[in-house]
């Protein structure tokens, strides 16, 4: 799926190049984005600047669209959320990535006012939510049932009519493309048909924000980039998103804004590239183990990693000529730039889907 | 409340139930099929017991002690003191005979004593003399009247009460009803309620304007009028199939079945107003059902119970709609005869949907 993704203007980020974990390098997903290498000082991110606001970059202007304070939140003992503070600019989609149980839902639901928390505040415009909050906001629950024994035509009717105007359901059935299965029980969608008529329900209110929680969990590949790609041309039509996701490849094809979020705590937000450039400025170029002739020297930084060994390199013409030149045997070569996945498991020493 | 939201709820929720057609049979198919039992294994002679009403008129509590069921037995000839004669205490007298006309009785008896002590005394024919009430034509009466009339102690007065039979199906036809509405209104919304809570159908609701009263009118209003159609359609059947007895009105009939429908419903509503586990509903919606099915004279009198049943079954909502609906049909009531039946059943609604709103949580 190529289709260039308007990012908002990342947050100027302190550049700070470090070395990746000793487990760096994930599945090999070929970056797109433009990440220039930049050298800067080394500054342990091992313990990122977890749940502080840094959001220097907006000053005197307009209160943010959404602005979450302090949320904390418990379950008897657990601590499901603990003082999340994040801010949501109109127009954005803003993603909430982190492992399974890592605080996203809960967090997506006090937004939502579905959720009371423990502690903290969400603000809409600077000022609290009023009961009219409700109804300028489009849900999409990670596992919601539909009535009993209804057509998703029904469904849409039944939720059109709970809304003193809503958006023709013409419209809403062309944009999420229904029209195959609209008489279909919907009890009996596949899962890609079942998410699409629920993100229909949540835009039902032709709403002001869209929230949605793991909306591609459990899809196939398929219907996966298909409901990316609605997604996409919602967020066109000038609705700011909120979403969650376990998946990196959705967090960066879909959102501007990100806050990476494990055990109830932010631990790093920013603009996808920027906080790819913040944490990495190097490039990732790795080899089989068995290519590299034992005790070979070479002058570039490099570690073994299981089978393989990996090279960081901020010149990447200058270590293939390197590489070219060493008795290595480069048929395993591989160049990759570090992904979303690879920040999350040097941030949190996990992966991201265990 | 917004009409509109709640128009289309209930609008949502009736195609639910037509729909769902597995569960639609059981309400057509099961009282039918019940009524059709009792008709068939009841349509002989009674069992061989006797059963007979004795004046009592000075027990004020119903149903009357044993002690003066006794003292006022003593009184009695012989014959009608053995054991294979039930006899069961009345304090009144018209009481009792609407039960000799409907051949819920075989024979009413009184000692003059006992009648001037009701203040009756025009049928005294001496101070040791019996009246008795029979209904010409039962014949488990006249086998009762032969056996006095061969003991022939007393001085004996007869009175004839004549009514139409009463068949145990035309008695228990409204108890079939009443039970069908009872337990397809618990279950039936009940089950709903806790379901759609569990699997997320209720927070998905919540996230809409929509309020816990909307909600709740428009799961009652859906399955009262499924409920209401049931219920015409199955005594339509019964009654173009057994003849059934019908001495009232059948809009009196109607409103009883509206309120009784409405109390039922709404019972379900508060009990499944904040559970989300299908077994803890299942639990207490039995615990409440069984109850009813026992104590509200669905199946039997419970004219000769202990009073604090008696005083518990006068709790329970199907109690009084199958009171109501009883007196309609083989006493010929008129509405304000049921009036305070209907009260108690509207109170039982109203005050069951307003706490269930109020206790009402989505999740």
């Amino acid at each position: 799926m190529s289709r260039p993704i308007d990012k908002t203007e990342p947050p100027k980020a302190t550049a700070s190049a470090l070395e990746p974990g000793p487990e760096a390098g994930g599945e090999p997903v070929p970056a797109d984005k433009d990440t220039p290498g930049r050298s800067a000082v080394a500054e342990s991110a091992a313990t990122p600047s977890s749940a502080s606001l840094s959001r220097g970059e907006r000053r005197g202007a307009a209160p943010p669209l959404l602005e979450v304070r302090h949320l904390h939140q418990r379950f008897g003992d657990v601590v499901a959320v603990e003082d999340v503070s994040f801010a949501i600019e109109k127009g954005v989609c803003f993603g909430l990535l982190g492992p399974n149980g890592a605080g996203k839902s809960t967090t997506i639901e006090i937004i939502e006012g579905i959720r009371k928390p423990t502690r903290g505040e969400v603000l809409y415009r600077g000022a609290p939510r009023d009961a009219g909050f409700k109804r300028r906001i489009g849900i999409q629950f990670q596992a919601t049932a539909l009535m009993d024994f209804l057509t998703v035509h029904d469904t849409l009717r039944t939720f059109a009519a709970m809304y003193p105007s809503p958006r023709p359901l013409k419209e809403l059935i062309a944009i999420c493309e229904l029209e195959a299965f609209l008489d279909r029980d919907v009890a009996k969608l596949s899962g890609g048909q079942r998410q699409r008529c629920l993100l229909a329900l949540a835009l039902v209110n032709d709403p002001e924000i869209l929230f949605l929680d793991e909306p591609t969990t459990g899809l196939d590949p398929q219907s996966r980039r298909n409901l990316w790609r609605l997604i996409d041309e919602i967020r066109a039509e000038g609705r700011t998103i909120v979403l969650t996701t376990h998946y990196m490849e959705e967090a960066e094809l879909l959102c501007d804004m990100l806050a990476i979020i494990d055990g109830g705590r932010i631990i790093e937000q920013g603009a996808p590239a920027a906080l790819l450039e913040k944490h990495y400025g190097h490039t990732l170029v790795t080899l089989d183990r068995t290519a590299w002739p034992a005790g070979m020297p070479f002058s570039e930084p490099h570690h073994f990693e299981d089978d393989t060994v990996v090279i960081e390199t901020r010149n990447v013409p200058a270590t293939l000529s390197a590489l070219a030149a060493s008795p290595a045997a480069l048929d395993s070569l591989r160049v990759k730039r570090p992904t979303l996945e690879d920040l999350f498991i040097k941030l949190t020493g996990h992966r991201l889907r265990e | 409340m917004n009409l509109g939201i709640v128009r289309a709820l209930t609008f949502a929720r009736s195609i639910g139930y037509w729909r769902d057609k597995g569960s639609l049979m059981w309400s057509f198919v099961v009282p039918p099929v019940l009524i059709v039992c009792m008709a068939l294994a009841f349509s002989g002679e009674d069992p061989a017991v006797f059963r007979i009403g004795v004046l009592t008129p000075t027990a004020i509590t119903v149903p009357v002690s044993e002690a003066a069921l006794a003292a006022e037995s003593r009184a009695l000839p012989e014959v009608l003191q053995q054991p294979f004669i039930e006899r069961i205490g009345y304090p009144d007298l018209e009481t009792a005979l609407t039960r000799v006309r409907h051949h819920q009785l075989d024979l009413m008896v009184a000692s003059n004593s006992a009648l001037a002590g009701a203040g009756l005394a025009e049928n005294r024919n001496g101070d040791a003399g019996i009246t008795y009430w029979i209904n010409p034509g039962a014949r488990r009466g006249e086998a009762l009247e032969a056996l006095l009339a061969a003991s022939s102690d007393p001085a004996l007065t007869k009175v004839a009460v004549s009514g139409q039979r009463v068949r145990y199906v035309d008695w228990v036809v409204p108890g079939i009803l009443g039970m069908n509405l009872m337990f397809s209104g618990l279950f039936g919304v009940g089950y709903i309620i806790v379901r759609y809570r569990k699997n997320g159908v209720l927070k998905r609701l919540s996230a809409t304007p929509v309020r816990p009263v909307e909600f709740l009118t428009a799961q009652l209003v859906s399955r009262f009028m499924i409920m209401l159609i049931v219920a015409v359609s199955v005594y339509t059947a019964a009654n173009l199939t057994l003849d059934l007895l019908m001495l009232g009105s059948y809009w009196t009939l109607a409103l009883i079945a509206v309120c009784g429908n409405l109390a039922l419903i709404s019972l379900a509503l508060v009990i499944t107003a904040r559970i989300r586990s299908d077994e803890l509903a299942g639990g207490l919606l039995n615990l409440v059902s069984l109850p009813m099915l026992l104590l509200s004279e669905v199946w039997f009198s419970l004219d000769a119970v202990p009073r604090w049943m008696q005083q518990l079954s006068q709790m329970l909502p199907l109690t009084h709609l199958v009171q109501a609906a009883r007196k309609v049909m083989v006493e010929g009531a008129s509405l304000a005869d049921v009036s305070h039946h209907l009260v108690i059943l509207l109170g039982i609604a109203l005050v069951c949907t307003l706490t269930a709103a109020r206790i009402f949580r989505w999740e």
